[in-house]
């Protein structure tokens, strides 16, 4: 429950009827989604060896959705394989103009099929239809239709340099964005000349199945794309493969650290993209409630699980008292619920597993002595949920402003000078993004140019697009996708 | 204005990001509002409208056959809500009130040389004073844009207090003609000037300027009303006027401001719509919430 | 007055030098007292050479890091102006390089080949310098109201190590595009041929190069490879012909905080594959910044 400061009483503003919207649920009919699902290889979808499968669930029901395929290593051992031949046989053969077609083909399918791909994320994942249908699903669709284009390009994106593929991508993706991220590892893979096996995570494999039957369907020649289920064990298969040649992995540093452990001793090119813990910073000459605005997409966009999400929020002393009031009241009207009502803000927790890890991050902040805030929105009975947080008292000590809770947990400090939260904005294994909230245009040079991220939005925050190139420094990773730079870690360049 | 309000200095106002306020804006519209939480907000949306006629070419019988249609908006449904006021040119404010008479329907006189507001202030003061002495209950005013822009931020202040003034118990609406200022900078410093002047309402448009009232415009404008509540506990309303002619939008407007004001904003003492034409739109859609079927505007009287 | 005896080359002792390491702008000894002899081919004794520990190492990545924010905030243009100045110097002093060569046992013509081409590979990558960011740049068109840009940026402290082969020319190739790209770094020189190394740290001294930039230190690279590649305030490590199990290890090691690892493999220093900008690039991280853009009414940019 909300704690109302006791000498805001008598202005609090009131929420409760703009919370209170009848149910506008989208419709789930759309989403043809199979009892069963087996793995995608060489064009076909085929049982797995081990004949195991495991379930999938709505994580806002708790109710199993299907059941997939549990990829063996010698399903991997298929797939790679079938990569590997698509690679020598077909796609390092054909004209670039031709891969394009396939690609842009692919993209148009998706826009085609969006509103299924929509309710199918928002009921596997969590998320709300609002961002599965706005951003996760025409963002993808936008990403193949990018680097498409640049299939028959390549010569001209590295001066004096001659590229060429790799030749089998093994792509590991993460549950926060699974369609999105398929599209984010498939589509510069493709377009540069690789095949490819792509595993979608444990919990979120439906998209990237569907994902399967759209290129299956698209006519992609038989093994250019792989699409295969499983959990940790399967990655770990397809990171130790011998005929892998270039790892693509986005998700925890931990596992980033034990894959680029694990291919120490090989040539296998590897990208990682990794965790964050953003610092976003609003200074006092900046447009607030605009910046207020982007603390809260910038936290609370799916859930907060989004390894740039602006999780520290550095606030100048000055403006610190109606920065945090603007906060508590845009937090009142955040709307957490049912994902697939089109009126939900915040959605469900992807798993069990996380709203654990999260609930335990809870406990850590109060005990570290941060006062904590959260909205009075009511939680559904069912299902993962966790109200939107806020902590207040929180120091560059503290557990919550060092470590990536990937949930919709804001950690609230403060500053004095521009020193010193460059300082403190820095002061992170992490380098993912930032952000930078200022009306002074010098200011935010200063601030662009020393923050050591790899993204930084200056006056908005978490935006994306296929032109423009994504990825970390430091811990959170190496390899840039999307934009030019995407191209890169696809190719040799002779 | 309470004595204990501290003036600030308005060559330092807060500022706006375009493409930031746009954004927020947007994403009230992606609200859906269904079932009883539509029918709700169709009624209060009629019940906010100063249903307004502003025309060289008004007449007294236009004046009290749009008198009419605000105190019965739609016989075929018993029991619907009255309009919040009728708006008209000072002229007109004596028709107007003996029109509607004891129904609560209040009577709006536009005034301060409407709608370019370039006049003496003389001729200000007696537009004004003539409009009161006929019965206005609410006076729109406009700024002096001219003066505004060449940074005599003092003047339009101080001619919006002596406004107030005059005014007596009429509640002032002070319209910035937000299409003539430019930027949402100018907006939200206007914003400031007319509430700490002493607005009652602040008011986006003339509706004699293209454009006129927009939803980022209209949430430059909110944001200023809770910034000042904020800081002085005072409330003031907010009217956005032109351009909003259809039930859908008015709807979104309405989510925008029960999610920047909150609940205590969502009743026409704090919230109009100066609109002309959205009247008929909203009966239509609440008669087709009412009986399930795409309505005509054959069967909707247009005064 | 007498002349002073013995200044004839034949008759005169000649004076030693003491091969001391490159560290934070200073010449000191290793911390650890060791060393280990360097010999001329004909196996005649031709210095003491310090044999670095790891705490050596500790410190000169402390120097490193202390000029990182220094050496990456100057303006590119004047790098390579101090690039070229290393260049300088260097001519300046191609003979006793030559000399020092010749005695470690390249013929003359190999010593010339390595100090000639070590200069033209500085002035090289001083050209590059503010150059570089133009080609590996782009201003991307998102889809959305945003200016959007991605440039380059130093990886931070890289840590070197040198070709085993190559007394001055592999050092000065590996060096050059970090420091042009705004690095720092710590340099192991090759252990067989060490003495070019240190006395191209004088050169350094010599060259307005900040203290810290370059932090040259000779020893081993059995003993020294571990600290190399697991220190967590180092950010990349390049190797060169190292063995598969020391770039395994090297590999291994930078896991805990994900070190970029490159090696340079089989290069032959003295052609063209010896230079490149692509070198600088593999040293540097790919920054993306964001900003809105106003866009406020109806006005275009025209012709």
């Amino acid at each position: 429950m909300a704690k109302d400061d006791k000498k805001d009483n008598t202005l609090k503003l009131k929420f409760d009827s703009a919370r209170n919207l009848a149910p506008a649920p989208e419709s789930k009919s759309i989403a043809k989604i199979k009892p069963q699902y087996e793995l995608f290889i060489n064009g076909s979808f085929v049982k797995p060896e081990s004949g195991k499968y495991f379930d999938t669930i709505n994580p806002a029901t708790e109710e199993k959705l299907s059941q997939v395929a549990e990829a063996s290593p010698a399903d991997v051992d298929k797939a790679i394989k079938s990569a590997k031949s698509a690679y020598q046989k077909v796609w390092s053969k054909m004209p670039g103009k031709e891969r394009a077609k396939y690609i842009f083909r692919i993209s148009r399918m998706i826009q085609e099929k969006a509103r299924e791909f929509a309710v199918v994320e928002s009921l596997d994942g969590g998320k709300p239809i609002r961002e599965s249908r706005d951003f996760d699903v025409p963002t993808a669709a936008n990403h193949f239709f990018y680097y498409a284009g640049w299939a028959d390009k390549l010569n001209y994106a590295f001066p004096t340099k001659t590229p060429r593929p790799v030749g089998v991508a093994s792509q590991i993706i993460p549950w926060n964005f699974p369609l999105l991220m398929a599209a984010w590892k498939i589509a510069p893979a493709l377009a540069t000349g690789n095949t490819v096996v792509l595993k979608s995570a444990e919990t979120t494999p439906l998209t990237a199945l569907m994902l399967a039957e759209l290129i299956q369907e698209a006519d992609l020649p038989p093994g250019v794309v792989n699409i295969i289920t499983g959990a940790g064990e399967t990655g770990a298969a397809m990171v130790s493969h011998p005929d892998t040649d270039k790892i693509a992995f986005t998700g925890s540093t931990d596992v980033g650290k034990i894959i680029q452990k694990a291919v120490a001793s090989t040539h296998k090119k590897v990208t990682l993209e990794l965790g964050g813990k953003a610092a976003n910073i609003i200074f006092d000459d900046a447009p607030l409630d605009q910046a207020v605005e982007g603390v809260i997409n910038g936290i609370f966009f799916n859930q907060g699980h989004v390894c740039c999400a602006g999780s520290r929020l550095y606030v100048q002393e000055s403006v610190y008292d109606i920065v945090l009031r603007k906060l508590k009241d845009r937090l009142e009207t955040l709307i957490v619920g049912d994902p697939l009502d089109k009126n939900t803000d915040i959605g469900a927790i992807n798993s069990r597993g996380q709203l654990e890890t999260i609930q335990k991050y809870l406990k850590i902040g109060v005990q570290e002595g941060g006062e904590i805030y959260q909205s009075s929105c009511p939680l559904p009975k069912k299902g993962f949920f966790c109200s939107p947080t806020l902590f207040t008292n929180v120091s560059q000590s503290s557990r919550i402003a060092q470590e990536e809770i990937f949930g919709p947990v804001l950690s609230i400090l403060t500053f004095r000078t521009e020193d010193e939260v460059i300082e403190k904005a820095n002061n992170t294994p992490y380098g993912l993004s930032a952000g930078v909230w200022t009306d002074k245009g010098s200011k935010i040079f200063n601030m662009t140019t020393k923050l050591r991220a790899g993204v930084v939005w200056a006056n908005t925050f978490n935006k994306f697009d296929p032109t423009s190139p994504f990825g970390g420094f430091k811990e959170s990773g190496f390899g840039r996708e999307g934009g030019l730079h995407g191209l890169m870690p696809y190719l040799h360049l002779d | 204005m309470k004595p204990n309000i501290k003036i600030p200095d308005f060559s330092h106002t807060a500022v706006v990001d375009q493409v930031g306020i746009e954004e927020r804006a947007s994403r009230f519209t992606k609200r859906s509002i269904k079932n009883e939480t539509k029918m709700n907000g169709l009624l209060l949306a009629l019940n906010m409208i100063d249903l307004t006629t502003l025309e060289g070419k008004d007449t007294v019988g236009k004046v009290k056959q749009l008198c009419t249609k605000a105190m019965h908006l739609h016989k075929a449904y018993p029991g619907l809500p009255t309009v919040a006021a009728v708006c008209v040119y000072p002229s007109m404010v004596g028709v107007a009130k003996k029109a509607l008479g004891d129904s609560g329907v209040k009577v709006a006189s536009v005034s301060t040389a409407f709608p370019s507001g370039q006049a003496p202030t003389q001729v200000k003061i007696d537009d004004t004073k003539y409009a009161v002495e006929n019965g206005a209950d609410e006076i729109d005013m406009v700024i002096s844009r001219g003066k505004f822009l060449q940074g005599e931020y003092n003047f339009v202040f101080d001619e919006i207090a002596l406004i107030k003034e005059i005014c007596g118990d009429a509640r002032l609406k002070v319209i910035l003609e937000t299409g003539e200022l430019g930027t949402y900078d100018r907006v939200r410093k206007a914003s400031d000037i007319a509430m700490y002047a002493g607005a009652d309402f602040i008011k986006t448009s003339t509706g004699k300027i293209s454009p006129a009232a927009t939803m980022p415009v209209t949430l430059v404008m909110l944001e200023a009303i809770r910034d000042f509540y904020y800081k002085t506990g005072k409330k003031i309303a907010m009217k956005p006027a032109g351009g909003i002619s259809k039930a859908k939008l008015a709807l979104h407007y309405l989510v925008m401001l029960n999610e920047v004001l909150g609940e205590d904003w969502m009743n026409n003492e704090w919230f109009r719509f100066g609109a002309s034409s959205l009247a008929n739109d909203l009966l239509m859609q609440i008669m087709k919430q009412k009986t399930g079927i795409y309505q005509s505007s054959n069967y909707f009287s247009i005064d | 007055m007498a002349k002073i005896n013995n200044t004839n080359d034949e008759q005169r002792l000649e004076v030693l030098k003491t091969y001391k390491i490159y560290v934070g702008g200073q010449f000191p000894r290793t911390e650890s007292g060791r060393y280990y002899v360097v010999k001329s081919k004909n196996g005649d004794h031709l210095a003491n050479v310090c044999q670095c520990s790891r705490k050596d190492f500790r410190d000169a990545v402390l120097a490193a890091r202390n000029a990182f924010g220094g050496w990456s905030a100057r303006a590119a243009f004047n790098r390579g102006q101090i690039l070229y100045r290393i260049a300088e110097m260097l001519e300046g002093r191609k003979s006793q390089f030559v000399d020092e060569m010749t005695k470690q046992g390249l013929s003359l013509k190999q010593a010339n080949e390595e100090v000639n081409l070590s200069i033209e590979r500085l002035i090289y990558y001083a050209g590059w310098c503010d150059k570089y960011h133009a080609m590996a740049s782009t201003v991307n068109p998102v889809a959305s109201s945003h200016f959007n840009f991605s440039s380059p940026e130093p990886t931070g402290v890289v840590s070197v190590l040198a070709p085993d082969d190559s007394p001055l020319l592999g050092l000065v190739s590996m060096m050059a595009p970090i420091i042009s790209g705004g690095n720092t770094c710590v340099i192991l020189a090759s252990s067989k041929y060490p003495l070019s190394a240190v006395t191209f740290g004088e050169v350094l001294g010599t060259s307005d190069l900040s203290g810290g930039v370059v932090n040259i230190l000779t020893g081993f690279v059995d003993e020294l490879l571990p600290y190399f590649a697991d220190h967590m305030d180092v950010n990349a490590i390049t190797l060169s012909d190292q063995s598969e199990s020391q770039v395994t290890l090297a590999k291994e090691k930078s896991v805990f905080n994900l070190k970029r690892v490159f090696q340079y493999k089989n290069i032959n220093w003295i052609t063209e594959k010896g230079q490149s900008p692509y070198f600088i690039l593999d040293l540097q991280e790919i920054k993306t910044t964001w900003h809105p853009i106003e866009n406020i009414g109806g006005a275009k940019a025209s012709y």
